[in-house]
């Protein structure tokens, strides 16, 4: 670990920044609000000289990620970044990518869905992506957004798992926040993401043919292996945390938290939130109230083993989703995490709060009131309802 | 591979096949044929990506695959992008990692480029990659059933534009894909057909040899789709070139050249006659549709002419 300089930089240019001494060969990228900094900053290292990269400026994101699988199977380090709209417009290919078992990084700088049209914060754009077989990551706070950047192509490129990856940040939230992040040096970087090891590139001497039709007897088996990759993300994740810290001696897992050793209510929510809800735990901690807050760094795949260590100890908790999933239980998140705890055996109240959508601000007071909530309905022994949209105006 | 730059007669096309025998596409098929062709015309090591479409399914089921050298499927609309992602990625590995660098061709049908494609490939066009894209036309939506296309000629039934009592077969005409190719003011765009192989495969082989984005565009006669015996596809292909119905051009920076003359074309009439896409045109009672496609036929000829002689830049 050597020591460096900390650099303040907004979100974006924090990614950027990371993506580049990911020494990345391939960018295929179109500008969508609030993702614009990524791909304007990565244009400009690649005009400097300081990232010998191509840069692909597409006509679309469709083109963009389809560009992206195309390199990716050619061998390359492959990097795009878009959100809301865009990830709509590749979800097409979004399931192609990974199950052609093409690696890509991408940033998703996570937006509405118009209609309304709105360009703020909400992770709709990504919980309609869920499905597609990609890795999600979510970042708390700018550091993150650079650290999981690097870690996101270490698990992406193992030959165990060669499935694309997203890393998530909170539209303005981070992506326009400026934060001093300590960044780890080139040399670091450059070994632990050496240049891309690809077994099965496109290749004249040794012709394979990607991409094939496959019928009943066989399309199963596809998606089984497929299955399976994702299957494997654990212990490739663990592993590659573990050599970030070394170089960087910053510690990620499957989640992040506050007081949940010894917490009876707990509160889990994804993204830049969780810096707000552990603030407010902080203050409530000191009235004696035993809360506990959990960011998930990884949502797909869900880590389900580590949430159940958690949730074998608590008495209740509220899931905090910032996406809907519109005619079904609640949120996203709070589907998962109730599955979670049925299919484990663990019987304690859960309730949803679906909050922020549309960049809906969030606050401390807010954050504390959804917290004393928990903590009643750990005491109660449940809540009055299974699903709040919160600070809705009648 | 051939040391040969352009064929002069059949005799010098190569007996190796890298879109290889045991395909799944029907008897007949043109486009089987111009993939064949054209594979025989490669100059070196080659990759292809190919859209969603006949030559797709019928060559890739699993696992089984018709091709001998690389081959690429992602999806539908964006074989274009896929190449571009391909193509650079090939370039800045030769850069930086010394890997060898290959021609890709893109393939796709009329589904896939004069509609579904079309921005992918535009975009493609418009940034200007070491591409060459190679459109075989059968003029309809073949995979699916035969239903129309933006290249689906005026008149034509297909089972979205039947020969109905009030619309008989499809109202508009046929895009001009290369007019829209060339519009970008690409090096190199040309038409072909499967019936004149060496005028063809050498246009394939000097597309590849032009640095930057080059669209070819080959007609390929269907035999389910414009519902004609099998054995008529070189024959029909030949005469949409006689009747000067599809004509056989390039353009070369813009400049227009005709590439296989037609100065006594046979009625078309000729070529019609012998599908039954168009048999509805030959009764009186659709004699204005008929009246019009021969009128698209003689101005396009008629403009191309104009074009080669005065030399415009188009």
């Amino acid at each position: 670990m050597t020591q460096v300089e900390r650099l303040a930089f907004m979100g974006d240019e924090a990614v950027a920044y990371a993506v580049k001494q990911c020494n990345v060969d391939v960018i295929a990228a179109y500008p969508i609000t609030p993702q614009t900094i990524i791909v304007e900053r990565l244009s400009e290292y690649v005009a400097n000289g300081e990232l010998d990269a191509a840069f692909i400026p597409v006509e679309s994101e469709h083109s963009a990620i389809s560009a992206c699988v195309g390199a990716s199977l050619a061998g390359a380090r492959v990097y795009t970044s878009t959100c809301s709209q865009g990830l709509a417009l590749m979800h097409e290919i979004l399931h192609a990518a990974s199950s052609m078992r093409a690696p890509i990084g991408m940033t998703i700088a996570n937006r509405s869905l118009n209609a309304p049209l709105n360009i703020h914060c909400e992770h709709g754009d990504v919980m309609s992506a869920r499905d597609t077989g990609w890795i999600h990551l979510f970042a708390n706070n700018v550091q993150q957004a650079y650290d999981l950047t690097f870690i996101s192509f270490k698990i992406a490129e193992d030959p165990k798992i060669l499935l694309p990856a997203s890393v998530n940040i909170d539209a303005f939230v981070l992506s326009h926040s400026v934060e001093p992040i300590t960044p780890i040096t080139d040399e670091d970087a450059e070994k632990y993401l050496p240049p891309r090891e690809y077994e099965y590139p496109i290749d004249p001497d040794r012709p394979i043919t990607y991409g094939t039709m496959a019928l009943p007897d066989t399309y199963m088996e596809f998606k089984m292996q497929f299955k399976e990759a994702l299957d494997r993300v654990p212990e490739v994740f663990e592993k590659a945390v573990k050599e970030y810290e070394k170089i960087s001696g910053r510690r990620y897992w499957y989640y992040e938290s506050y007081g949940v050793d010894d917490a009876e209510a707990l509160v889990i929510m994804l993204g830049s939130v969780y810096g707000t809800v552990k603030t407010a735990a902080k203050r409530l901690r000191g009235e004696g109230l035993k809360v506990g807050v959990m960011g998930l760094t990884m949502f797909r795949p869900l880590p389900e083993k580590e949430l159940v260590k958690v949730l074998r100890r608590v008495k209740a908790v509220i899931i905090m989703d910032r996406a809907y999933s519109y005619g079904g239980l609640g949120g996203p998140l709070y589907t998962d995490i109730i599955g979670v705890l049925y299919r484990n055996g663990i019987r304690i109240p859960a309730k949803n709060i679906v909050y922020g959508l549309g960049g809906r601000d969030f606050k401390l007071d807010e954050a504390e009131a959804i917290l004393r909530m928990a903590e009643k309905g750990a005491k109660e022994g449940g809540f009055e309802t299974h699903v709040d949209w919160w600070g809705v105006k009648r | 591979m051939s040391e040969l730059k352009y064929f002069k007669t059949v005799k010098e096309i190569p007996r190796e096949d890298r879109f290889a025998k045991g395909h799944r596409l029907c008897a007949g098929c043109g486009a089987a044929i111009a993939m064949k062709l054209a594979m025989k015309a490669l100059r070196g090591p080659t990759v292809v990506v190919n859209a969603t479409g006949c030559v797709e399914v019928s060559t890739t089921c699993y696992p089984y695959s018709a091709w001998a050298i690389p081959y690429v499927h992602v999806a539908f609309e964006n074989t274009a992008a896929v190449a571009s992602g391909i193509i650079e990625a090939n370039r800045i590995l030769n850069k930086k990692r010394g890997r060898k660098l290959y021609d890709v061709i893109a393939i796709a049908g009329d589904g896939g480029t004069f509609d579904i494609g079309l921005q992918a490939l535009s975009g493609a066009l418009e940034r200007g990659h070491n591409l060459l894209y190679i459109c075989y036309d059968n003029e309809a939506y073949m995979n699916t059933g035969i239903q129309r296309s933006g290249a689906t000629p005026l008149g034509a039934a297909t089972t979205t534009s039947p020969a109905g009592t009030v619309i008989p077969g499809k109202p508009q005409r046929k895009k001009d894909l290369i007019g829209i190719a060339a519009a970008h003011r690409i090096p190199y765009a040309a038409t072909a057909s499967i019936a004149y192989p060496i005028d063809y495969m050498n246009k394939v082989r000097k597309a590849l040899e032009i640095e930057g984005p080059k669209v070819i565009h080959v007609l390929t006669p269907c035999v389910p789709g414009w519902r004609y015996s099998p054995s008529d596809t070189i024959k029909l292909a030949r005469l949409a070139v006689e009747t000067r119905y599809f004509p056989v051009y390039e353009v070369e920076n813009g400049r227009v050249k005709i590439t296989i003359k037609v100065d006594r074309p046979k009625p078309l009439e000729e070529f019609l006659k012998l599908q039954r896409r168009f048999a509805h045109l030959l009764k009186p009672e659709n004699a204005n549709v008929l009246e019009a496609l021969k009128r698209s036929v003689e101005e396009n000829w008629e403009r191309l002419v104009k074009l080669e002689e005065s030399g415009v830049i188009i």
